[in-house]
């Protein structure tokens, strides 16, 4: 039994919370965000930005930071919204969507920023 | 106009199913058999038999045939092919006209389709390969009750493969033990726990205490993770009447998704399930017990992309595909197909994945297939490349039997599917680097390294016994 590793996770750690797709990866690098958003622009997918505090993270709906960025490839032009709102937002959690209007859905989310936890 | 005078008797069906020059409508119900005929029997006899058996023909004429129009009713044997690599059989292909099924009902197309001609004599053996159904037809069923992006939207996963396991031992848990172990597994990273299929409501566990347990597994799990949590809550049962009940029950108590078993249950149940969980916002989990035998002998039976165009059209927001890769039969090409088959809006015809007609299916939902059945954290890469984001890879003994418990193998195979999904978007190729994109990841995930070590090697190599026709072998 000791080379068992008990698995941690509790109500009271708010460590535990995840955010869906890749939140049980480590913290992308900043080459491995570009490369993301570049699999959202290549897809056609039009970028959002959103944001929330973390008690709320578990609402579909998180608050929209602008508009979604209809028509944006600039990779660097998508990073700069997410600094922009995460500055706005130091506590909030902030994720990108790449939103798809032919499946009407977004075709993926991924968690960019962790706010404070409480 | 024409008069036609009653004359008794037996007349070859060639003489009025065989009919080569029919070019068929955009209207047509249209069906591939593939026909084994007794010795000595023409060919184009007994495709005509198979149309007319499966249509209006009875083996004599009838006075009562001249009080209609048989002409415009019956079905019409319109074409004959070789099967590539295999002299004891052809294709026989069948058009029958849109009025002689009933509108939203696949239980009467399969009645006459796969009906009395399938014990006729002058076959050894037949099997129904594929059947177009006219997107007429399609508009007329309800079909999925959600669909792919509406359960994405529910549940909040997007971006990637969902994962499930279903519970272990199939047979003989309490429900408080049985619930424990979906909670364990939630926690760990998974999105669904499933009820094996064989779990009703027997009196080692009846269903009101499943569901109750298993209930606060999910809530509690959301709780702790901050994910959307789901389990299928299997829904079949000895009557209708007891499926409803239990249905009903799972939707007060919030859960997300119920389950059931569409060849075993029947098709009326499942028919009229799926409307109910449209009209209920309740998520439906397809199983597909008894499939195999109906769809497993090359020669005889249904093949599984009938048996998948008519639980679309029937109605499910998953179904089980094969794996590929895992424990049960299945053909890489002819798996592709039939997943196409559930998901696509428009399929077309594509000898290669034994796809016998184009498939338009207009504005019907796609159902999500679901990989599940001897597969484990080894086959993911594999799994990520041929089933991509719209599925559903489920892991039983690849998640339950990892030596930590539940939780590390949810979280194991949790973080093999991310991996494999941040290797894909960046351009790598899944299933040449696999195992260095496993390999890294474990390097943070002591759960995945030692589901690598657990697992390693475990292979099926059994050949698959229902091949796709292609030429000699």
């Amino acid at each position: 039994m000791s080379d068992m590793q008990d698995y941690k996770s509790s109500l009271s750690d708010v460590e535990s919370r995840k955010f869906e797709t890749f939140s049980y990866l480590p913290q992308m690098s900043a080459d491995e965000i570009r490369a993301q958003i570049q699999y959202i622009v290549d897809k056609g997918w039009n970028p959002s930005v959103e944001h929330t505090e973390p008690e709320n993270a578990f609402d579909h709906y998180w608050y929209m930071w602008k508009l979604p960025m209809f028509g944006e490839t600039d990779v660097d032009a998508i990073l700069a919204e997410l600094e922009a709102c995460h500055k706005a937002h130091p506590n909030n959690h902030v994720r990108l969507l790449g939103l798809d209007n032919f499946a009407q859905c977004a075709g993926t989310s991924i968690i960019i920023f962790r706010g404070q936890a409480k | 106009m024409a008069v036609k005078s009653y004359s008794a008797g037996v007349k070859e069906y060639r003489e009025t199913y065989w009919m080569p020059e029919y070019t068929p409508k955009d209207t047509d119900i249209l069906a591939c058999f593939k026909v084994t005929p007794q010795p000595g029997v023409p060919r184009e006899e007994v495709a005509a038999a198979v149309a007319a058996e499966s249509s209006t023909g009875t083996w004599t004429t009838v006075w009562t045939d001249l009080l209609t129009d048989l002409d415009y009713y019956k079905g019409r044997a319109y074409a004959i092919e070789d099967v590539p690599g295999d002299d004891t059989c052809f294709y026989a292909f069948v058009a029958y006209p849109i009025d002689l099924f009933e509108e939203g009902s696949v239980v009467n197309v399969l009645t006459s389709l796969v009906g009395n001609v399938f014990g006729f004599k002058a076959l050894r053996m037949l099997r129904l390969e594929d059947i177009r159904f006219p997107i007429a037809y399609v508009m007329t069923c309800n079909g999925p009750p959600h669909g792919i992006q509406t359960e994405r939207d529910i549940m909040n996963k997007y971006g990637r493969p969902l994962l499930g396991c279903t519970i272990k031992p199939k047979l003989g848990l309490s429900a408080k033990n049985y619930g424990r172990a979906c909670y364990e597994g939630l926690r760990g990273g998974l999105d669904f726990t499933k009820d094996d299929e064989n779990v009703n409501s027997q009196p080692f566990m009846r269903w009101k205490q499943r569901f109750d347990f298993v209930m606060e597994a999910i809530h509690k799990a959301e709780a702790e993770t901050g994910e959307r949590k789901g389990h299928y809550l299997n829904v079949t049962a000895p009557s209708a009447d007891e499926m409803m009940k239990r249905a009903e029950y799972a939707k007060e108590i919030g859960a997300p998704i119920i389950m059931h078993d569409y060849l075993t249950g029947g098709f009326a149940a499942n028919t009229q399930l799926a409307r109910w969980c449209r009209d209920n916002g309740v998520l439906l989990h397809i199983h597909r017990a008894m499939h195999a035998v109906l769809d497993r002998n090359p020669h005889h039976g249904i093949h599984f992309r009938v048996l998948t165009k008519v639980l679309r059209l029937s109605g499910g927001d998953h179904l089980h595909s094969g794996t590929v890769v895992g424990k049960l039969e299945g053909d890489r090409d002819a798996t592709l197909g039939w997943i196409d088959l559930m998901r696509d809006s428009y399929i077309k015809e594509d000898r290669s994945r034994g796809i016998f007609f184009d498939q338009d299916w207009g504005a019907m939902p796609g159902v999500i297939p679901v990989a599940s059945g001897g597969i484990h954290v080894w086959h993911m890469p594999a799994l990520v490349s041929i089933f991509g984001d719209d599925s559903v890879l489920q892991f039983g003994g690849g998640t339950l039997g990892h030596p930590w418990g539940n939780a590390a193998g949810a979280a194991a195979n949790r973080v093999a599917v991310e991996a494999c999904v941040q290797a894909r978007n960046e351009g790598r190729e899944l299933e040449k680097e696999g195992k260095e994109i496993l390999t890294k990841a474990a390097e943070s995930s002591p759960e995945l390294k030692m589901a690598m070590e657990t697992w390693k090697e475990i292979k099926f190599e059994f050949d698959t016994v229902d091949k796709l026709d292609v030429a000699h072998k």
